[in-house]
């Protein structure tokens, strides 16, 4: 087993995840089994071959800098589930 | 008590003058209503599509060849996540392994002596928006406010080798940073709007050690004074912990300008994880050796090079050196300089007089609140060579000129100011001194030079400072000394 249950919790609450202790078994379970189809693809020989990055085969999609109208505040705040001052309302937050 | 030695090295955000926005068309402008300027895209809607603003790119660009940075040919986005709420997508937009610069560097000077101080990376990120508390501190507060605006304005993050070894070193480099990022115009570099932003990592290790200590990062350093002062607290504290046997935690720490110290900001003990990967949603730039030259041409002249300028005409270095770190003063010695062939003197007036009332103003020259055009402080110099002002006028005219931006000359004749340089009238005021004062000529005969100086001051004090001083003393020494 590569990934233990003590990573599990770690990846878990670096992704503000709750998984509670009857579903860790499972979690790490799937996480090893993505971890070792990685193993898979890691024998492929991949000597000189430039990593990808984005698979579109695409370079320099960019815009002018140009000021284009976004959403009106009203709108903007409809999504807020609280507001204060024109702003979003969030809890405290200390990191 | 051992000897230590002080690392420092600076990382330096600098938001860029774009118009609009890094991955969307929403305005960038300063200080508009809270969450005005914003879309699905900078408000972290699902769905919503990142697109690149050309002008980052080469904004990013200038401010590397600027810099004496390697150009990446290659450039991607990564996602660097965290949970916070000043972005509303939960990650940053930013380059990780493969920033856009590598490898540049300042030179700078202290003390006389010169230093190259390396520059590691400049990278694109994107800012994120600001939060403001309901308390005075966030530990006091219930709740907080964001204001999304400032979420997604294009930042090029500056970070430089740990070569400084002393808080004057890092302000100098922090000056000259600002300096070369206001010439190349990538941003508009005001610290106190936020515009640019330094961060310091700080350690001090034994004299002769060959392993740098434990650092400590210190945030929120809104000017050059607290960057110093910032240093040399951190430098006094890391001392004492080590020399008390204690040792130094890597944290970071933020400046409490009003008492003068750092303070644990008590961020958890496991380091950060942002987890980055390549930005998805983000296709990779190619920039090409012609793209690139493009930029070059952009590129303007810069403070070392309009310092050899300055030289060349004669300009002392220790006043080019302050002429060319501040560019609008630059731009405006320049100005002058179409007025006067006498740029010394220009370069004294800008340095003296004219920076003491922008200091006392707390203003920069180009205020609405100091009136005086380039032109007319040329025009000041030229009445001075000429002879028409003795040094002493000319301040009470440059003191007018200060209330109207009134021409020099008008001033000199409206105020009746001019130097008496008539030789026959001063002829007459010197026989009359030498005949009202038989005392001081006999001290004079008698070998004390210095009573020449109380004849000269009698006929200065005469003339209300308008007799032409060197003429006068001229003239005394020829009749005394026959």
């Amino acid at each position: 087993m590569k990934v233990t249950e003590k990573d599990v919790r770690y990846i878990a609450e670096l992704s503000r995840l709750e998984i509670s202790e009857e579903e860790m078994p499972m979690f790490t379970e799937q996480f090893n089994q993505i971890l070792e189809y990685a193993d898979i693809l890691e024998k492929v020989d991949t000597t000189g071959i430039e990593p990808t990055f984005s698979i579109l085969p695409l370079y320099n999609v960019m815009r002018e800098d140009e000021v284009k109208p976004g959403v009106s505040h009203e709108e903007a705040m409809e999504n807020a589930p609280a507001v204060h001052n024109d702003g979003f309302k969030v809890p405290r937050v200390i990191e | 008590m051992k000897n230590y030695i002080t690392v420092v090295g600076l990382e330096v955000h600098a938001e860029l003058k774009t118009k609009t926005k890094a991955f969307c068309s929403c305005s960038t402008e300063f200080g508009a209503e809270p969450n005005t300027h914003v879309c699905p895209v900078c408000l972290g809607m699902p769905g919503a599509l990142p697109v690149l603003n050309r002008k980052v790119v080469e904004y990013a660009v200038l401010a590397g060849l600027a810099l004496n940075c390697e150009i990446q040919k290659f450039n991607k986005f990564d996602r660097k996540n965290y949970f916070y709420p000043d972005l509303a997508k939960n990650y940053q937009i930013s380059q990780w392994d493969q920033p856009i610069c590598l490898n540049g560097h300042i030179d700078i000077k202290v003390g006389g002596e010169k230093k190259r101080i390396g520059i590691t990376r400049i990278h694109m990120e994107e800012d994120a928006g600001k939060l403001v508390h309901s308390g005075l501190t966030i530990s006091t507060s219930d709740f907080s406010a964001v204001d999304y605006n400032r979420a997604g304005v294009p930042l090029i993050e500056i970070v430089s080798e740990p070569d400084m070894r002393s808080a004057q070193e890092a302000r100098a480099y922090m000056e000259q940073l600002k300096a070369i990022l206001e010439y190349t115009d990538v941003s508009d570099c005001k610290m106190q709007e936020g515009s640019l932003r330094c961060d310091a990592n700080i350690s001090v290790m034994p004299e002769g050690a060959t392993e740098f200590g434990t650092r400590a990062e210190i945030k929120n350093l809104n000017s050059f004074r607290a960057l110093e002062r910032a240093i040399e607290y951190e430098t006094e504290r890391q001392i004492e912990l080590l020399e008390d046997g204690g040792h130094v935690v890597q944290e970071t720490r933020t400046w409490d300008d009003i008492n003068g110290v750092t303070l644990s900001m008590r961020s958890k003990e496991e380091a950060h994880d942002y987890r980055y990967f390549p930005e998805p949603d983000l296709v990779p730039i190619s920039l090409d050796d012609a793209w690139i030259g493009k930029i070059r041409e952009g590129l303007p002249e810069l403070p070392a090079q309009r310092k050899e300028r300055l030289l060349a005409e004669d300009v002392p270095e220790e006043s080019a050196d302050l002429i060319v770190s501040n560019k609008k003063m630059a731009d405006y010695f320049d100005e002058g300089a179409k007025g006067t062939k006498n740029l010394k003197a220009l370069a004294n007036w800008l340095l003296g007089d004219v920076s003491a009332f922008l200091n006392a103003e707390g203003v920069e020259i180009d205020d609405p609140a100091f009136k005086i055009t380039p032109d007319h402080v040329a025009g000041l110099v030229n009445l001075i060579d000429k002879g028409v002002l003795s040094s002493k006028l000319a301040k009470t005219v440059f003191a007018e000129m200060l209330k109207d931006n009134e021409a020099p000359e008008a001033l000199v004749k409206k105020l009746g100011l001019e130097q008496v340089s008539d030789a026959g009238e001063l002829a007459r005021m010197v026989d009359g001194v030498i005949a009202a004062n038989p005392q001081s000529v006999a001290d004079f005969k008698a070998g004390k030079k210095k009573a020449i100086g109380f004849l000269v001051g009698q006929i200065m004090k005469e003339t209300h400072g308008k007799a032409n001083p060197g003429m006068v003393n001229k003239m005394l020494m020829e009749k005394l000394s026959r």
